[in-house]
């Protein structure tokens, strides 16, 4: 061991225990245990309060129908059955809205990262003659739009209604995401860039070759926002797709969950059934489920993401 | 940089004896740059089209708030109308409704979601164990991560009358007969449970970055100093966040018009619509439901006014106090 680094332990060693010392003044009072107890108990419960919802539908999901009538409360189900998720599967609808809604979320997602990163990209120069414009084009669209009805008409007028690109193009680049991006594009070592150029590689070279390949864990990270974004998306189908049987996850999911509770058009209709109550909590299931799954890919990401957010440039 | 101006003087030259433009300087000198960038301005083409198209053209149609929108003769064929629509609005018995409903709503939030947020992340900031710590905020973020809908279809499956759990609950208890989905004194309590539980703890995120960038040797200090944990977090961990606190106070008042759109929309039906409709919505339900466009333009076109007012005038108060701006 060399004597600095035996310094350095030293330092670290007396810092520690300095630092547990200031601890125990912080803490070991009594209204501090109390407190801390107090503390432990209240932030169990309020993460099970952000728990109790799914554990609920998901339990209740799997019960029979009978139970479920029978309007008591309970964590545990009589009896288990599959019922429910037979129903939703069987009839057409469903799976028809699922594998929309999986489709338009997985071809969206390529659509609007493509169009954002490149879009980032070029602006990331500071160079780029008419940038700043294109910058300040951007920031203006944040806090300004025209709004729905003048979109909605757009939208109407490029003949993009009952069609699933109006699902994906309106929103194709979010503005907060492709500055957080083009900031990334910006701190990149500019060597990397100055050496593919001595090897003769275009803007476009740099950008394919070097540029894209070092921002992967960004890109991916991105890519999850904006699934989740599409996948979550109600307003864009409730306003761009009148025809039922194109109708996505989201729509299905408020048309099954709201039914019989309140009169909705549907009800009056002859023909119409009611869904069973089993029916409704397995379908919220299956629309959780595939944000849930990649909810720990997003946790990992998102804090730096949100914090990176400064809108600067 | 000096292959760059090989480039360019490559460029020129060669513009030079195809022999195009060789009349003036500086529209050759305009079209060497392009030449030069031409990779970059190629990237940007597309984005800049979907801003053109989808950002800024129905920036330029909500002109049709000034006309009487006709479908059958478009955006630009449609009458002139003044302020007709504006006067309408104004004029209405609706504006003043929508008005306190988005204000009331904007308010709740601020008094009671905003102040939370803080409470929750300075809970989770005195928690010492880690493996706990994680775990509640894990479980807490989760909910920001999921749709509106099924924050609603949550809410209509707890309350819903007759097999609602907590619609049963509620009443079992309190002897009553409350409705909550359709009742309208019930409306703003429902919204403010669904934002506290799908918003606060991905609030926290932002606080508990300001939280761990605190100096340990300030609380030794002020424990040297005699201070209590109450003075601790009164004196030092507050002041920690105060910058961060004041920012995001600025931005929701900047943003006090943005109700959002899918939750409200979510939670209306016709027997709570008198206190559910607030700016977002009602555009939805006069523009697209009753075809009223040019009307629905204009209220639409008033709250995006108001707004732009109002994130500008936060920024500034925000620069003026010495925080970073949002732009």
């Amino acid at each position: 061991m060399t004597t600095a680094t035996r310094a350095l332990t030293t330092v670290s060693t007396s810092r520690r225990r300095r630092r547990v010392k200031a601890e125990r003044y912080r803490y070991n009072t009594r209204a501090g245990k109390v407190f801390d107890v107090f503390n432990v108990a209240l932030l169990t419960a309020i993460g099970l309060i952000a728990l109790f919802p799914f554990v609920f539908v998901l339990v209740r999901s799997f019960a029979p129908e009978a139970e479920l009538e029978s309007s008591s409360f309970f964590l545990w189900p009589k009896a288990f059955t599959f019922e429910a998720y037979n129903s939703i599967f069987s009839t057409p609808a469903f799976p028809r809205a699922l594998i929309t809604t999986i489709l338009v979320t997985a071809f969206g997602t390529v659509i609007q990262l493509f169009l954002t990163v490149l879009m980032a990209y070029p602006l990331s120069k500071r160079g780029l003659p008419g940038r700043n414009i294109i910058m300040s084009g951007v920031v203006f669209a944040m806090v300004f739009s025209g709004g729905m009805i003048p979109t909605f008409l757009i939208v109407k007028d490029l003949g993009l209604l009952n069609n699933y690109l109006a699902l994906i193009l309106p929103l194709a680049i979010d503005p907060f995401s492709l500055i957080i991006i083009k900031n990334f594009f910006q701190n990149l070592p500019s060597e990397l860039e100055e050496a593919a150029r001595v090897d003769g590689a275009s803007d476009f070279g740099v950008f394919w070759r070097v540029a894209l390949p070092l921002s992967k864990p960004v890109l991916a990270t991105f890519a999850l926002f904006y699934a989740v974004a599409i996948w979550n998306d109600y307003m864009s189908p409730l306003l761009y797709l009148n025809d039922s049987s194109m109708w996505t996850l989201q729509m299905f999911l408020k048309q099954v969950t709201s039914a019989s509770n309140l009169q909705s058009a549907q009800q009056d209709q002859p023909g119409y059934v009611a869904p069973s109550e089993g029916v409704k909590y397995a379908v919220v299931v299956v629309a959780t489920i595939p944000v849930l799954i990649f909810y720990p890919f997003l946790q990992k990401h998102f804090a730096k993401g949100m914090l990176i957010g400064a809108v600067k440039g | 940089m000096s292959i760059q101006k090989l480039d360019t003087a490559t460029e020129s030259l060669l513009v030079h004896e195809t022999g195009s433009l060789v009349r003036s300087p500086r529209p050759r000198r305009w079209l060497a740059t392009l030449n030069r960038y031409k990779w970059f301005y190629l990237m940007l083409l597309p984005g800049v089209a979907y801003f053109a198209i989808f950002r800024y053209a129905p920036m330029g149609g909500a002109i049709i708030a000034f006309k009487n929108y006709v479908p059958f003769l478009g955006i630009f064929g449609s009458q002139w109308a003044g302020w007709q629509q504006f006067e309408q609005l104004f004029g209405g018995p609706d504006f003043a409704r929508i008005l306190s409903n988005t204000l009331i709503l904007a308010a709740l939030n601020l008094f009671i979601c905003f102040p939370l947020t803080i409470v929750v992340a300075l809970l989770l900031n005195e928690l010492r164990l880690t493996v706990l710590k994680r775990s509640v905020q894990t479980l807490i973020y989760i909910p920001h991560f999921l749709a509106w809908t099924i924050v609603a279809a949550l809410t209509y499956l707890l309350f819903a009358q007759g097999s609602g759990v907590l619609f049963n609950f509620f009443n079992g208890v309190f002897g009553t007969h409350v409705d909550f989905l359709t009742s309208p004194g019930w409306f703003r309590p429902l919204i403010i449970l669904q934002s506290i539980w799908k918003s606060t703890g991905w609030g926290t995120i932002i606080y508990l970055a300001a939280l761990a960038g605190v100096d340990p040797n300030q609380y030794e200090a002020a424990v040297i100093d005699g201070a209590g944990r109450w003075s601790r977090m009164w004196h030092v961990t507050l002041p920690a966040i105060r910058g961060t606190i004041v920012v995001m106070l600025i931005l929701s008042m900047g943003s006090i018009l943005n109700t959002g759109f899918e939750q409200i929309y979510l939670m209306t039906n016709s027997l709570n619509r008198g206190v559910a409709d607030v700016f977002d919505t009602y555009v939805y339900f006069v523009g697209i439901s009753q075809g009223s466009y040019s009307y629905a333009t204009a209220v639409g076109l008033f709250k995006a006014i108001v707004g732009v007012i109002l994130i500008g005038g936060a920024n500034w108060i925000a620069k003026r106090l010495g925080q970073d701006g949002i732009f």
